[in-house]
């Protein structure tokens, strides 16, 4: 808990600084449990083994959808947990000490950082299971880097929904999911190009979307936390 | 009864529309045939729609901003009728797709992403049904209503409007003009406008005098 006493030890400090000091706290709280961690990696390798075992290694547009749908869970089930493991007194004692902006910031920046490396191992997990189709394979990082950081940011939202209405997961999924839809057949299309040789005549605009997507939700939880959290 | 008059505009010029839309001489125009007389049932449905998460979402910005549950109660009315229109949009929709582009559900971008958003503010109101705390619940729904109605623009305003569609007005193909839409046509698209509006205004103020009825004893 240094971070959290470091926290209380700077209480006017500026909104930058706590924000900064709180994703420490998180990344801190998450490599000394490694609960989260370990917890997804088994979901992702089963998940995946799974597919394996069922359909062998699969050509391409099959491929790219079932990653999508992996992606869309491990996302679910690493960003619920992130406001899970909050119990109402810390959360209580954050409000006293933090701006809530502050708190809804780190938290994205945080779920940013996890998703980006639960993309790369759901990446490797897949090649070492399914296959590899990809062939512009930058490419693909950078777009499941884009997908990651637009899941995270959509689903920590969520959860600071979900978690005001005690922690129902079935609402996480009857939120969220229609929202996803779009998202994903966004990701999926944009995928698409490192896989085959192709022109597709809208993928700038496909991007600009995908973009202003995530400056949207940024926006939003900026202005709308403050309101979830006044308990 | 001099507040009433708008209802008895609203019977009129419905009997008018539906009269004068299943009777009166249209264009013939390929595909579309005797069905483009949908346009005065399908389009105004999405005004209605438009019109009440509009209502929806001001009241929501309204409750946070006072946190009365009075405006609450006009926010999930309005949501609800809302939801209603867009249920009878889809329905009238994917009837006439039905007939003209040969299937009741095809790929159509606009089709989906509406349908997307219609699932959207569903959640809405089941995230509604799921609180049962009254202030919890105003002001949880209040914040997702607003991130629905963020999200209901882009995705069946902007989005359908940059890719290719069946539907008129997006990339490849014309738009509903008022200079190459059929002067009989307006004749009794205009009124179904107004009508159907009126009319869901109209359901709306009966929810939400119901909505204020339950909640009687909180209000007072």
């Amino acid at each position: 808990m240094h971070a959290i006493h470091y926290l209380c030890g700077n209480m006017k400090s500026t909104a930058l600084h706590q924000t900064i000091t709180l994703v420490k706290k998180d990344i801190l709280l998450e490599l000394r449990q490694k609960y989260a961690f370990y917890g997804i990696l088994l979901y992702i390798v089963s998940t995946v083994f799974v597919i394996n075992l069922m359909i062998g290694k699969p050509e391409e547009k099959i491929w790219n959808a079932l990653f999508w749908v992996v992606q869309l869970f491990v996302s679910v089930n690493a960003i619920a947990k992130s406001f899970m493991q909050e119990n109402r007194g810390r959360l209580l004692y954050f409000y006293s000490l933090v701006h809530p902006r502050s708190f809804i910031a780190a938290k994205l920046i945080y779920n940013i950082l996890l998703m980006a490396i639960m993309s790369i191992i759901t990446l490797v997990c897949c090649v070492m299971f399914l296959g590899n189709p990809i062939i512009n394979i930058w490419y693909f990082l950078g777009v499941i880097m884009l997908g990651g950081i637009s899941l995270s940011l959509l689903f920590t939202m969520l959860a600071a929904i979900a978690a005001q209405a005690n922690q129902n997961a079935a609402l996480m999924a009857i939120m969220g999911f229609p929202i996803m839809l779009p998202l994903l057949m966004m990701l999926s299309s944009i995928a698409r190009s490192s896989f085959i040789i192709v022109y597709q005549p809208g993928l700038p605009k496909l991007f600009l979307m995908m973009g202003s997507m995530d400056v949207l939700i940024i926006a939003l939880s900026m202005v709308l936390f403050p309101f979830l959290w006044k308990d | 009864m001099a507040k009433h008059w708008w209802k008895a505009l609203a019977v009129l010029i419905l009997t008018y529309t539906i009269i004068a839309g299943f009777t009166h001489k249209i264009p013939i125009i390929g595909t579309n045939g005797q069905s483009s007389r949908g346009l005065y049932f399908h389009v105004p449905m999405w005004v209605c729609m438009y019109t009440m998460f509009t209502i929806s979402v001001i009241n929501s910005l309204r409750y946070l901003s006072g946190y009365d549950l009075r405006k609450d109660a006009l926010a999930s009315a309005a949501g609800g009728v809302g939801v209603f229109y867009g249920v009878l949009g889809f329905a009238t929709g994917t009837l006439w797709a039905t007939y003209t582009w040969g299937s009741t559900f095809t790929s159509d971008p606009k089709q989906m992403l509406t349908a997307v958003a219609l699932l959207i503010y569903m959640a809405y109101l089941v995230l509604r049904m799921s609180i049962s705390d009254i202030d919890k619940r105003a002001r949880i729904s209040a914040v997702f209503n607003i991130f629905a109605f963020a999200l209901l623009i882009p995705l069946t305003y902007i989005i359908p409007r940059m890719v290719d569609s069946l539907h008129p007005g997006s990339a490849s193909t014309p738009g509903f003009a008022s200079k190459d839409t059929d002067n009989n046509m307006k004749m009794v698209l205009y009124p179904a406008f107004i009508g159907w509006t009126l009319l869901s205004v109209w359901i709306f103020t009966l929810v939400v005098r119901y909505k204020k009825l339950e909640l009687k004893n909180i209000f007072k």
